[in-house]
């Protein structure tokens, strides 16, 4: 008998602190969408891109009153998703010319929407102090001299040239061949075993050559040189296996589903007008990864500084 | 009386190659453990006979392996027999369909294991009542019978119990109970009480000749200990390596072993026990005199002694008024003396 | 007893004797002709080069993929399961993680969801589970991951509920039919060795990205353990209760139901817990196609080295997954609850749902004590501490390992003729398990060297080798420690299950900078991964040893190292071998990871045909090297393991 009045004391003092404290759901209602729609928005996973993504798709949500989903994917997986209509944009594309093909010209699933105005350096680099001390090694012809230090557990008699992100193309076991160099490429297999190496480097002023590119956030905070490479020449690279030349530079673009450019709603637009630099990218990819920011944040805070290159974008043609 | 059971020529053969086996006679008449070698296969029941009568307690003995645990198990086909044929009650039991063979366990056997093969997720009431769960016997119904045969094997009180809180002896009446709540006509046992401490297991010996008396059913009981078979059984069949080597009554076994084997089996049997003066009497001889007490051929030795020694003349064997022989004090302690 | 033993063990010891003899000759030979034919015919393939095989899956994957719009088989049948486990998904979701019905909030808020989560533990582990179970919950809101967590429930819960919808009733029947068990053997093989990476971007081609796709992504990996574990339940009910009710007369389905399922529901519940586990591990992954939760917020964090966040939300996961474990592992005692408590706590876990569905204030989980970002910076400057004063020493350790164990291994398998190291290999297979297991390798040999990536395979298996052996090391040391302490054990567990659940990711960036990116780094996340298992494997071992046998070895004198030498290891064989086993696969499950931070071979293999579509070939063949290094080693493991328990 007592137990059940316990039990009911319990209950009735629950009933009684719901009926005299706290505010009800659905007091107060979210924000309405205007004519834009739905925008699914890639999000490849570097910050760079991420950068990108957050200041479209504020812009979007915020000027344009759009439902912005943003759909984070792997390269492949989010053109993939051009035709199966879940992705309607790639905001930061280096090069994959296998993509293009298979999506813009065999597929049709696809089509480019300009540049972004981001310029992509792909290279091998080398930590800031090495390059201080030893000016040369910033040329190939110098880096079989060098090649000892390099030695790692890994790369045995050799130098270790090391590449990484998976994700991206590279030439290097060509490159080594081609222009005789001692060294040996391992595979660290991630951004983040490359990222980790070079911090390393540059703090204890250990030797690492790599496999890098540009623009990443990495180099607001280490500035990693770059490594001559013979020139690249239109055409340079055309046979894989007989690759001698540096990369070329990229001209980061965007890349968006052929529904949506046909249908050419707001979303597209601005996509399509959205355009900044390296330096903006840098600076809202730093608000990201340093500040640790959250990108809508980042995104507002690049905004409000910018009215005027955002203007730009929105004006309707 | 019509045997309720007939086996005739029964194999069992375990391998792949099972039915190969018994097609040849060669390959039949060799040992064991030479047809192991040759084929790789068992020959776990290897042409046994035997009948068993209405209300008998049939006991079947042998050593470890010698195949008692699987023609138990043909006779009720949970293994399937190889070759030969199984009568009960007047069918052929290897040529019924699974229905009727499930009809056949669910009213006409039941079986009691050596390891209780109890459900540990059901109260011994449940465990009792499994059986006629199974045939769809409604819960009040199945309670009511359940109750009886717990109270009958002594278990009353204990209906809520789980098999794990119970001892062994306790566990294996459970098993005895659900065998019997299904009112079958001929029981079952596979060396029900090997696992039982030496007091436990006469007190359950006691209970089912107990039971044999009361509920009178046809009781086929294995076991590989000479005293259990000799203190249960109505007649007892000895196995070896899978063959039948004799059959009859423990007095029989004892007083005419068929071979060595069975010979050696019975030698430390206390023999007073068994034998009955029908197997040490001897012919008249003309010195003896013939007007001393008379007892019947089928009195157990022990019986005797004092009758035979307090007489000063040999005692004679009459039966239905025929003189058979007599039995005089050296015969008797040539018994009693064997046994010291 | 000794007189007695002696002769029979004589002439065993001396067949074992000579079969080290035979295996050292071979071994001995393998060396001499490594000497004479170094380098020749290793079968190399560069790391951009591809096959015809390779190229062939390009273009089937490209068809595939072209043809998705207009293939009914595309249009019905996949559309129809992506479009049943979406809305099964989003239903659960809408119940206790997203917006939803027009709502700010999900159906359930936080209050509600503790309540029902603390009633069913209550109802099914007891008390002290139960108190366990709201602690736990209460802390993903404090680390401020309430809504993260419960996107994590959500999805683990139905890939859980599909995995056992379908793993049940196919290991119910591999259990009781030998054919089907033959059959799905080999298959749930590779569901579990094949690595996600894979058929992840296959998968969102199939199912579209979303909830179908992580779902089903989870639950190719979950499903086998629950297959597996209920198979061999039901096969493990005791043969004698089998017969006992077949010889009453029940049928083959009154057997099943009143019979083998009620006894081998506590070894199912493992399989569910392990079903559990296994998804919960996959969480990272699935983020990596757009599946919302914890797993997101580790990707993210880890694009910017951001330790504390990944942490943070690793621990999040390793919260639930022990929730979550000690709950399923204490459901299987029999317990009953009185009947006061169970209305009792119904009545008041009615009355928090319905709170949390009105109120703001517990609906959404808001606290002033956000323990999240001491989490994040205590993660953090652990991490730059280790960082900055280990490398030293963890580079001399990483210098000496790779040096001393897993350059010598792997020039002898990298750098020999293939067909040599594939004759060594099948000689010793049939040494070890016969004609059968000689010809079982001599298969996944020849498939090895089918896909083209038989150097890179030999590299992978030289480094698992490695790893296999370290984790059976420290699985020794700490499983003997665990099973002879209850103390060491009750410490010991969490930090184990932890290093099971916590995503790789979160701990290769330290590991990154202690040891740079090499084999050595992969070898040591696999250990991380793998041993937790190996030693709880042991420590029940030694645990099961009777204590008698213990107790006789105490009093005849033995010195505790005796007795664990003499006793308790021989005695716990049987787990011993069962771990090396398990070992070996968990290992195998990390090959991609270690791909990821150094290992190169196949690891990295798989990681670049995730990447590029023109590795894609490339990668499918590596992952079915993986499988097949696995069926492999599982087989011969297996084998050995016979031999040495017989
Ligand atoms: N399922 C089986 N498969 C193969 N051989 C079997 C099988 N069952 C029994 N045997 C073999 O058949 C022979 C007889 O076994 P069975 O169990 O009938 O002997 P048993 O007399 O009951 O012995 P115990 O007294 O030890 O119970 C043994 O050699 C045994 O190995
Ligand atoms: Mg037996």
């Amino acid at each position: 008998m007592a137990r059940h009045n316990v039990l009911g004391a319990v209950l009735v003092g629950a009933l009684a602190l719901s009926g005299c404290s706290g505010a009800k759901v659905g007091d107060s209602s979210s924000g309405a969408t205007g004519d834009c729609g739905t925008f699914n928005l890639a999000v490849n996973p570097w910050v760079g891109y991420e950068a990108n993504a957050a200041v479209l798709a504020y812009v979007a949500e915020k000027e344009l009153k759009c439902k912005v989903t943003k759909k984070e994917l792997k390269e492949e997986v989010a053109w993939q998703g051009f035709g199966t209509g879940e992705v309607d944009a790639v905001v930061e594309n280096w090069g994959h010319d296998d993509l293009r093909k298979k999506y813009i010209d065999e597929q049709k699933t696809a089509v480019s929407a300009g540049s972004t105005g981001v310029k992509g350096q792909i290279g091998w680099y080398v930590p800031p102090w090495l390059a201080k001390e030893h000016p040369d090694i910033l040329d190939w012809n110098n880096l079989n001299k060098y090649a000892d230090k390099f030695k790692t557990s890994e790369s045995g008699d050799k130098g270790q040239l090391l590449d990484g992100d998976p994700s991206f193309v590279t030439n290097d076991e060509a490159l080594v061949k081609n222009l005789n160099l001692n060294y040996k490429v391992v595979y660290g297999g991630s951004e983040t075993a490359l990222i980790q190496a070079f911090r390393q480097a540059e703090k204890d002023k250990k030797w690492v050559i790599g496999y890098f590119y540009s623009p990443q956030w990495l180099l607001n905070e280490i500035k990693l040189e770059k490594v001559k490479l013979p020139e690249y020449k239109a055409g340079c690279d055309a046979d894989a296996e007989k690759v001698a030349c540096d990369y070329p530079d990229y001209d980061l673009d965007k890349i968006v589903s052929k529904k949506f450019a046909d249908a050419n709603g707001p979303a597209f637009q601005l996509v399509k007008n959205f355009k900044w630099t390296n330096e903006d990218q840098n600076t809202v990819a730093k608000y990201i990864a340093e500040d640790k920011m959250k990108p809508e944040d980042a995104a507002k805070k690049w905004v409000d500084a910018n009215a005027d290159k955002v203007k730009a974008w929105t004006a309707k043609a | 009386m019509d045997p309720v059971i007939s086996v005739r020529d029964l194999w069992k053969v375990f391998g792949s190659n099972a039915s190969q086996v018994v097609a040849s006679d060669e390959l039949k008449s060799l040992p064991r453990s030479e047809l192991m070698d040759r084929t790789g296969a068992v020959a776990a029941v290897r042409g046994v006979d035997f009948d068993v009568a209405p209300g008998e307690m049939f006991v079947v003995m042998g050593l470890s392996g010698s195949g008692k645990s699987t023609l138990v198990r043909c006779l009720t086909r949970l293994v399937e027999p190889t070759a030969g044929t199984i009568m009960f009650e007047g069918e052929n039991i290897l040529e019924a369909d699974p229905k009727r063979l499930r009809d056949l366990r669910r009213n006409k056997f039941s079986m009691v294991f050596q390891h209780f093969g109890l459900l540990p997720h059901r109260t011994v009431a449940d465990n009792v009542g499994y059986g006629l769960e199974i045939r769809g016997v409604p819960r009040a119904k199945r309670g009511e019978r359940s109750q009886e045969v717990i109270d009958l094997v002594g278990l009353s009180g204990y209906e809520k119990s789980y098999p794990d809180q119970l001892s062994g002896g306790m566990q294996q009446r459970v098993g005895l109970a659900r065998a019997l709540a299904g009112d079958p006509d001929v029981l079952f046992f596979d060396e029900p009480f090997s696992a039982l401490d030496p007091l436990i297991r006469r007190d359950m010996q006691s209970e089912v000749i107990r039971l044999h008396r009361e509920v009178g059913k046809t009781m086929v009981f294995i076991t590989h200990d000479l005293s259990e078979a000799l203190k249960l059984g109505d007649r007892i069949l000895i196995m070896r390596d899978g063959q039948v080597v004799q059959v009859g009554t423990g007095d029989e076994l004892v007083g005419a072993p068929a071979d060595d084997y069975v010979r050696d089996f019975v030698k430390d049997v206390p023999r007073s026990n068994v034998l009955t003066l029908k197997w040490i009497m001897r012919p008249p001889r003309p010195e003896d005199d013939l007007d001393g007490p008379e007892l019947s051929p089928e009195t157990v030795v022990r019986e005797a002694v004092r009758s035979v020694l307090s007489a000063d003349k040999p005692v004679k064997v009459v039966r239905d008024g025929e003189l058979l022989g007599v039995v005089a004090d050296e015969e008797i302690l040539g018994v009693v003396a064997g046994e010291a | 007893m000794v007189a007695v033993a002696a002769p029979r063990q004589l002439p065993r010891l001396l067949h074992r004797y000579k079969q080290a003899l035979i295996i050292g000759g071979i071994v001995l030979a393998w060396l001499v002709l490594w000497l004479l034919f170094r380098n020749i015919g290793t079968l190399p393939l560069d790391a951009s080069a591809l096959t015809p095989l390779h190229r062939w899956i390009n273009d089937i994957n490209d068809a595939v993929g072209a043809s998705r719009n207009s293939n009914p088989v595309f249009l019905y049948f996949f559309n129809e399961i992506r479009l049943v486990i979406d809305e099964f998904v989003t239903f659960v979701q809408a119940l206790i993680a997203q917006p939803s019905f027009g709502r700010p909030v999900p159906v359930i808020g936080w209050l509600g969801v503790v309540g029902i989560a603390g009633f069913v533990s209550l109802a099914v582990a007891g008390w002290r589970v139960a108190l366990l179970t709201i602690a736990g919950f209460v802390f993903l809101g404090l680390q401020g991951l309430w809504q993260e967590s419960m996107d994590t429930l959500s999805l683990t819960l139905a890939a859980v509920v599909i995995s056992l919808l379908f793993g049940i009733p196919l290991g119910i029947w591999a259990g009781l039919s030998d054919r089907a068990n033959r059959v799905m053997t080999p298959v749930l093989d590779f569901m579990q060795t094949m690595p996600t990476f894979v058929y992840l971007a296959p998968l969102t081609l199939f199912f579209l990205i979303g909830p179908a796709s992580a779902t089903i992504a989870t639950l190719i990996y979950a499903a086998p353990p629950a297959i597996r574990i209920t198979a061999h339940a039901i096969r493990s009910v005791p043969r004698n209760t089998v017969e006992a009710s077949e010889s009453l007369g029940a049928t083959r389905q009154q057997t099943l139901v009143k019979v083998l399922l009620p006894s081998a529901r506590k070894t199912i519940v493992l399989g569910v817990n392990q079903t559990i586990m296994a998804a919960l591990s996959m969480v990272t992954i699935a983020a990596l196609i757009d599946a919302p939760g914890l797993g997101k917020t580790v990707v993210k964090a880890l694009q910017t080295l951001d330790v504390g966040t990944a942490f943070n939300a690793g621990l999040a996961i390793v919260v639930l997954a022990i929730v979550l474990d000690r709950v399923t592992t204490a459901a299987t005692e029999r317990r009953k609850l009185p009947r006061w408590a169970f209305f009792g706590g119904l009545g008041v876990t009615g009355v928090l749902v319905y709170l949390s569905y009105t109120y703001l204030w517990a609906a959404e989980f808001q606290s002033d004590v956000e323990i999240g970002s001491s989490i994040r910076q205590g993660a953090t400057a652990v991490t730059e501490w280790a960082q900055d004063s280990l490398p030293l020493i963890t580079g001399g350790f990483k210098d000496f390992v790779t040096f001393v164990l897993i350059n010598p291994l792997q020039a002898l398998l990298a750098e020999s003729p293939w067909f040599l190291v594939a004759l060594v290999i099948v000689a010793l297979s049939f040494l070890i398990g016969g004609v059968r297991a000689a010809v079982v390798s001599a298969v996944c040999l020849g498939l090895l060297v089918a896909t083209g990536l038989w150097q890179d395979s030999m590299i992978t298996l030289a480094s698992t080798l490695v790893a296999t052996i370290m984790v059976m090391v420290l699985g020794i040391v700490v499983g003997v420690w665990m099973g002879r302490s209850k103390r060491a054990d009750r410490f010991i567990r969490p930090v184990l299950d932890a290093g099971q659940v916590m995503p790789a990711f979160v701990y290769l960036v330290p590991f990154l900078a202690l040891f740079s990116a090499s084999r050595f780094t992969a070898i040591i996340a696999a250990v991380v991964f793998a041993a937790p298992v190996a030693i709880k494997i042991i420590a029940d071992g030694i645990r099961a040893v009777s204590p008698t046998t213990v107790e006789a070895s105490t009093a005849l004198g033995s010195s505790s190292w005796q007795t664990i030498v003499k006793v308790q290891l021989p005695m716990a064989r049987g787990a011993l071998t069962l771990a090396a086993n398990q070992g070996l696969i968990y290992v195998l499950s990390m090959v991609v990871v270690g791909g990821l931070v150094g290992a190169g071979a196949l690891g990295y293999d798989v990681v670049a045909g995730f990447s590029q579509g023109q590795l894609y070939g490339k990668g499918l063949a590596a992952g079915v090297a993986i499988v097949v290094l696995g069926v492999m080693l599982d087989r011969l493991t297996q084998a050995a393991a016979k031999r040495w328990t017989n």
